[in-house]
């Protein structure tokens, strides 16, 4: 069996005396799909929060790649290989497409601590930024700003954005929210497209999409993680019937 | 190179108020250079940073402080003083970017402007060192290889040689890939995080630049007026560059140029003819922020646009 890619232990978060997260932990192999299920306020999102580093945990420890990141800035953990998509979209409206890939590109170069090399004389970045756009379809968009392309088309630069960082682990906050039938479609083909070697890590509410995606499935219910299993294991759990499925 | 006709055009526009007949109008022009390094500095963390400060001042002033304090009382001569004046002060902005940058908005803001207020104290209390309330004078304008920057005309020139620097080098730090870091941590700072930008440092970097050149437009200000007060330092001189920055338009390379032609001409020639000129300039800004929120070159813009458009249809 492989190392675990990403490894939470006893991880806990409160935000004034409410638990957000208790307690919880996992163990992601490198390459899974992992999803995350719960009910709204399970803790979902605070868990990936937690994980970048975009708030501090109150106690457990989070490993990537058997590395201790608990403690670490979270630019850090950008830099061993950790790339994320938010809930709701987050991205540069008034640039262009191919700009908010260059600012991707940027965050992992040396280079974005010159103050005296020109963005425009560096078509190497620029090539590799509509490569990457290339690569999910919006190459002929390139120049346009990105307020002036559809949700759909914005959750695909989204995750390019990330996959541009070439991550080892990639975590998707709802990657499937607000889209059409056909923007669904889109997306499902370019995660399916992730290379096998990105560990995937996906909070999602549409269970058609998301059921075929992931192999095995983590259950956080009341900032508690409930049940761990393979698909059929967690679809058949009593508890997972009686919290998430309402049944 | 197709931007040579717009480079001559500018250097030449540069060169204009040299020629003035009258002194008076050299003087202006020197004046609204000075400020527009000034503002240009406080559009690096205002217009591209997002970080509105109120306390700008400290840097044109301790800097202007340094350079007439060390060559009338330490005897420095005047090029080792301007350049200790420069690097101490934009030491200074690197601390007090540590201590602001605890803060984004509105806290920041307070921030600024305590340290800013602090400051002015100092210069107002720390009369053994300052002079106080009367200031430091003394000050003679040097003349190296038999040019003499007393003469109006050429200090102007010196003026705009360095301001046809700095804006050089500000154009280019915010076309850099420095600068596009800087504007994208404005924009959306947990974003860039995620994307592994330390979004702290790019913020403390573009504090320390602005720093650095409002201590170059300190240095310049020193020379032209051979004085300084706590006047400079007060927060009145901070609210005013903020203003020009947004008059002209934050986040944009000339607004702040424009911002300090506007108030400078209303300070300096309005004020001979007005005597309540100060209530005429808040006039011109509500005016300003009433028909061009976004400010005089990015509302200008838009107006030709939308015309030119017209004249397409």
């Amino acid at each position: 069996m492989s190392a675990d890619a990403l490894r939470l232990s006893g991880v806990s978060k409160s935000f004034g005396g409410v638990p957000a997260v208790r307690g919880v932990s996992l163990a992601i192999a490198e390459g899974e799909r992992r999803l995350l299920l719960g009910p709204n306020g399970a803790g979902k999102t605070t868990l990936f929060n937690l994980v970048t580093g975009d708030i501090p945990a109150d106690a457990g420890g989070i490993w990537l790649f058997g590395r201790d990141i608990s403690k670490m800035r979270p630019d850090h953990r950008v830099r061993l290989g950790l790339a994320r998509t938010y809930q709701v979209i987050t991205l540069f409206p008034r640039n262009t497409l191919a700009h908010n890939i260059e600012l991707a590109l940027l965050g992992l170069s040396p280079l974005r601590w010159s103050p005296v090399t020109l963005l425009s004389r560096r078509p190497e970045l620029r090539e590799r930024a509509l490569a990457v756009l290339d690569r999910v379809g919006l190459r002929a968009a390139a120049d346009r700003p990105l307020s002036g392309t559809s949700y759909g088309e914005q959750r695909r630069v989204e995750i390019a954005m990330a996959l541009a960082q070439e991550p080892r682990v990639l975590l998707l906050d709802e990657p499937f929210a607000g889209l059409s039938q056909e923007e669904r479609r889109d997306v499902q083909h370019q995660l399916a497209a992730i290379p096998r070697r990105v560990t995937v890590v996906m909070i999602e509410h549409d269970l058609d999409v998301a059921l075929s995606f992931a192999e095995r499935i983590t259950v956080l219910h009341q900032a508690q993680s409930l049940v761990e299993g393979s698909r059929a294991e967690v679809v058949a759990d009593t508890r997972v019937q009686e919290v998430y499925l309402g049944a | 190179m197709r931007r040579a006709p717009l480079i001559v055009a500018c250097v030449a526009l540069l060169l204009v108020p040299a020629f003035s007949p009258s002194d008076f109008y050299v003087n202006v022009g020197t004046q609204i250079l000075i400020a527009a390094i000034f503002a240009l500095s406080l559009n690096l963390l205002v217009g591209y940073g997002g970080l509105i400060s109120l306390g700008h001042a400290a840097y044109l002033g301790v800097s202007a402080y340094l350079t007439i304090w060390l060559v009338t009382r330490a005897g420095l001569s005047h090029l080792p003083a301007a350049i200790a004046a420069v690097a101490l002060t934009t030491a200074m902005s690197a601390v007090f970017g540590l201590l602001s940058l605890r803060a984004t908005g509105l806290g920041f803001l307070m921030i600024t402007l305590a340290l800013g207020q602090i400051l002015w104290g100092l210069a107002y209390r720390w009369v053994s060192v300052t002079g106080g309330d009367n200031g430091l004078s003394g000050l003679r304008r040097p003349h190296p290889f038999g040019i003499d920057f007393s003469s109006p005309r050429a200090f102007y020139f010196l003026a705009a040689a360095v301001f046809a620097c700095a804006f050089v080098l500000i154009a280019v730090l915010v076309r850099s890939t420095f600068g596009a870091g800087l504007q994208g941590v404005r924009d959306q700072p947990r974003r860039m995080q995620a994307l592994g930008w330390h979004v702290w440092l790019v913020r403390l970097l573009a504090f320390v630049a602005a720093g650095f050149w409002g201590s170059v437009a300190g240095v310049l200000y020193a020379y032209y007026n051979q004085f300084v007060s706590p006047h400079v330092l007060a927060l009145t001189s901070s609210a005013e560059v903020l203003l020009m920055v947004i008059a002209g338009g934050a986040g944009t390379l000339l607004g702040p140029v424009v911002g300090a032609v506007v108030v400078v001409m209303l300070k300096n020639v309005v004020s001979a003819y007005v005597t309540r000129w100060v209530m005429l300039l808040g006039l011109v800004f509500v005016a300003i922020m009433v028909f061009m929120p976004e400010g005089l070159v990015p509302g200008l813009d838009r107006l030709r646009r939308r015309r030119l458009a017209a004249g397409e249809r």
